[in-house]
């Protein structure tokens, strides 16, 4: 696999494909950027020209204000691509958030798929993780540790409104980040025939209608700021995490703090938080999911990068599969330049 | 188990007392015999199994799990419990639940060679939430903020039994406590505790706010400020009880010892300081022996602990509670000779002429061991809690100093979106703040929404939770004493500060210099 390293380049501030003159999800502006998804560590304005799925471009233009619709920004559906240097590039359902994409490229016989965020579990609001065969296998590994192992969706949703149901003078505020997890969260609780109007943030307000514009039906949504106090006792609320214990949650009935994600698997994160209501409810592949999907996709080697790389690499180890961090294959790259 | 595992959930992120008082009331209605028992026992540290510890979970663990995947788990999670029990494997197939019972059963019976092999097939018969509610319940640090004295609550409110018997029982019986729930369903009658060293429930005092009482019926003593403790001798046993029913007996081995009496003593553990003579220390001091399992020789050398005796509640089988406090006192000047001097001593009846002579006198005490006055009704029975008109506790005046608001926390629960606990500083000579103390209370509503907007208001920076302010507030601080302190770069620390008044009106620069404290210091 020597040939790989004379065409990707993986940097700390992201991975660059040498023949196209291109780079995957840069934290810093450049002329050429293929974007896996909208989150803020992938996506990021003052790029010369960007290559994404159209509701990544989308979300990319409500956020960082970049002009989807500017003739050198490129929109691909999925199994779409482009050819650039000889390298063709390919988009692929990634199942982490609405519009997320694996990015294959193929170049002289050789492929490379880089996952950007991933999870394998059904997802209402976005395409379900397809397995890409390939050489090098690019991945995520957020939740590289055995110790996560996210429950069913559906038991968490499950709990949540159940903790609705058992105090109905309080309401229930829900943490979940802006883009993702809390369409998702509503999404799920639509899916379990929560039909309640949904009371959110303000800064939820945006996402969740370019989720329904994609096609995304979250049911009746209303703004905190418009409602009584009253109104919501009883309620399910969802606010950005950082509003959970701010000011901002005085103007509900004494509420329940509640917080989606992968993290509050771990008892003393969730305490840190200040939470109340845990729910283990994440975008991000498990460590069954992680470990699954690198057996399933078998690919020559895998890079592993974005969170504990360390028990995700001494699981391919102890596999015999070939496998790096990708700062150390960085590291590597800058000593031989 | 499963029972078990989400009360031991709820309780984690449950903050407020009531609502973990709730939730223990309602398993404690709905759970049967002899779980019950066993999990208030395993809530409470109240549960010991020698053979299990958590080097037995760790190798364990390694037959089941790569070790160096375990060790970055373990490093994440921060908990050996909580990490073993994410990481163990489920096993396949359904499971019977396991019981509290069954588990504590099979925990107490195993031998250090057979732990881990006992401890795997319990494990192999849990969820996740299971396995760490096994794991917390043989291993101990439960962390849920349950004390012994909230689970005697519970017991109360969820069997309508007053609190006062639940305490004194609650000591005298073992886990899982078959008596104490069959007399709390009215299954049976009140459990009998002859020749048990129990707990007597503490007579307290109500604060004596304005006004003045008589002398003729009311005895005047110092209050001591250090730990009110019960001493319980008995049938070759003596233990030594807080004033929450925690026996704390262990942390004060040399009482223990000297105390060789069928007898059962009120009191305050006090510890002697070197500079008042041999006199009582600044509580300051008795906090190096409070909390400890394992007392050092150094330690009792350097903080020897002594008793001074208020009350006498038994002696020679007899109960002597229902006597009036004239006659106790009488019976007590007579015991206290039978006790080694070396460690207990008589509080003495301060002799004013009248409660004007009293007055004067708290006002010049300067003991810095002294709180201030305690007024007992000469006719009193000792009964449990505070009962109005029979003890009245008369706090010497607080302390004050004009300080300035440095940093500022959140609070919890209620208060998790208010900037509620504040850090403030006094000048030193070099025009320095340096912080002198924290406080938490002693203002209004109103006050607490005013201050939590000048806090953010005036942020200069953020650390975590914690926010540093503009220097220009000034906050008159109340405390009981201060005292020297090597952990605070002031040198200074407080006893009880409260927010008193707070200064609008008065500018930063002139507040409190440290040199000001420091003349306060007893």
């Amino acid at each position: 696999m020597a040939k790989a390293k004379t065409w990707i380049e993986p940097h700390p501030s992201g991975i660059y494909v040498k023949p196209a003159d291109l780079w995957i999800d840069p934290s810093r502006p450049v002329e050429r950027a293929a974007v896996t998804h909208g989150h803020a560590d992938h996506a990021r304005s003052g790029h010369g020209a960007v290559f994404a799925t159209p509701e990544t471009l989308a979300i990319m233009a409500l956020r960082y204000g970049v002009d989807a619709e500017a003739s050198h920004n490129q929109a691909y559906e999925y199994g779409d691509g482009f050819e650039r240097g000889g390298v063709r590039f390919s988009f692929h359902p990634a199942g982490h958030v609405l519009g997320s994409a694996q990015i294959l490229m193929e170049y002289q016989g050789e492929r490379i798929v880089v996952t950007g965020d991933y999870k394998r579990r059904p997802d209402p609001t976005c395409a379900r993780f397809e397995v890409v065969p390939c050489d090098i296998f690019v991945t995520e590994a957020t939740f590289g540790l055995p110790v996560f192992r996210h429950p069913p969706t559906g038991d968490e949703i499950a709990k949540l409104i159940g903790a609705v149901r058992a105090e109905p003078d309080r309401a229930v505020l829900v943490g979940a980040y802006a883009l993702g997890k809390a369409q998702r969260v509503i999404a799920e609780l639509r899916g379990a025939g929560w039909d309640a109007p949904i009371y959110i943030h303000g800064a939820l307000e945006k996402m969740c209608q370019l989720y329904a514009i994609h096609g995304v039906d979250l049911g009746e949504l209303r703004l905190v700021s418009e409602t009584d106090k009253a109104e919501m006792a009883g309620q399910i609320v969802l606010a950005p995490p950082s509003a959970l214990n701010d000011r901002w949650s005085r103007r509900l009935p004494d509420p329940v703090t509640a917080m989606a994600s992968g993290w509050m698997r771990v008892r003393q994160r969730a305490r840190q938080r200040m939470v109340e209501l845990p729910l283990v409810i994440s975008d991000h592949a498990d460590w069954d999911e992680l470990t699954a999907t690198i057996a399933e996709v078998n690919p020559k080697e895998s890079w592993i990068t974005h969170g504990s790389e360390d028990g995700l690499l001494r699981w391919c180890e102890l596999h015999q599969r070939k496998a790096r961090a990708l700062h150390l294959v960085g590291r590597d790259l800058e000593e031989e330049a | 188990m499963k029972r078990f595992a989400a009360l031991i959930d709820r309780l984690i992120y449950t903050r407020s007392r009531n609502s973990k008082l709730a939730l223990i009331v309602d398993y404690l209605r709905h759970t049967p015999n002899p779980d019950r028992g066993w999990a208030i026992a395993a809530l409470t540290e109240s549960l010991d199994f020698p053979a299990v510890k958590a080097g037995t979970v760790r190798t364990l663990l390694a037959t089941r799990v790569d070790e160096e995947l375990f060790r970055l788990s373990r490093h994440f999670v921060g908990d050996t419990a909580e990490t073993a029990a994410l990481l163990w494997p489920d096993a396949q197939g359904k499971k019977a639940d396991l019981s509290v019972s069954e588990a504590v059963d099979a925990l107490a019976a195993t031998s250090r060679s057979d732990a881990p092999a006992v401890v795997a097939s319990l494990l192999d018969r849990l969820d996740a939430d299971g396995r760490y509610a096994l794991l917390k319940l043989a291993l101990g640090g439960m962390r849920v903020g349950v004390s012994a004295r909230l689970a005697k609550q519970a017991f109360a409110q969820a069997f309508d039994v007053p609190v006062d018997d639940v305490e004194e029982l609650w000591h005298a019986i073992a886990p899982p406590y078959a008596p104490l729930f069959a007399w709390g369903e009215g299954r049976a009658e009140r459990p009998d505790l002859a020749d048990v060293a129990f707990f007597r429930p503490f007579m307290l005092a109500h604060p004596l706010e304005d006004g003045s009482v008589d002398l003729a019926d009311y005895a005047a003593e110092w209050k001591w400020d250090g730990i009110r403790v019960q001493i319980v001798g008995g049938g070759g046993e003596t233990r030594i009880y807080s004033r929450g029913g925690e026996e704390i007996s262990g942390a004060f081995p040399e009482l223990v010892a000297a105390f060789d009496q069928d007898a059962v003593i009120d009191g305050e553990l006090l510890v002697r300081g070197e500079v008042q003579g041999g006199e009582a220390a600044s509580f300051n001091a008795l906090q190096q022996r409070l909390g400890r399992k394992v007392v050092s020789k150094k330690m009792l050398a350097d903080y020897p602990a002594f008793v001074r005796v208020y009350d006498l509640l038994a002696v020679d089988g007899n109960d002597l509670r229902g006597l009036p406090w004239s006659e106790r006192r009488r019976q007590l000047e007579a015991f206290v000779p039978r006790l080694a001097d070396s460690h207990f001593d008589l509080s003495q009846v301060i002799d004013a002429a009248d409660f004007d002579d009293l007055a004067t006198r708290r006002a010049g005490a300067r003991d810095a061991a002294i709180e201030g006055v305690m007024l007992k009704r000469r006719d009193a029975p000792y009964v449990a809690g505070r009962r109005a008109g029979l003890w009245y506790k008369w706090k010497r005046d607080p302390l004050t100093a004009d300080c300035v608001m440095m940093y500022a926390q959140r609070g919890n629960g209620r208060r998790a979106s208010f900037y509620s606990d504040y850090t403030f500083g006094c000048w030193t000579d070099g025009g320095e703040l340096l912080p002198v103390g924290k406080a938490y209370s002693g203002f209004t509503d109103e006050e607490l929404k005013w201050l939590d907007k000048f806090v953010r208001d005036n942020t200069l920076n953020r650390f975590g939770p914690v926010r540093e302010v503009e220097k220009s507030l000034v906050l008159e601080v109340a405390f009981d004493s201060i005292h020297a302190s090597k952990r605070h770069k002031s040198g200074l620390a407080m006893r009880f500060p409260r927010i008193s008044r707070i200064r609008r009106d008065k500018p930063a620069e002139e507040a409190d210099r440290i040199a000001t404290l420091q003349a306060m210091v007893t």
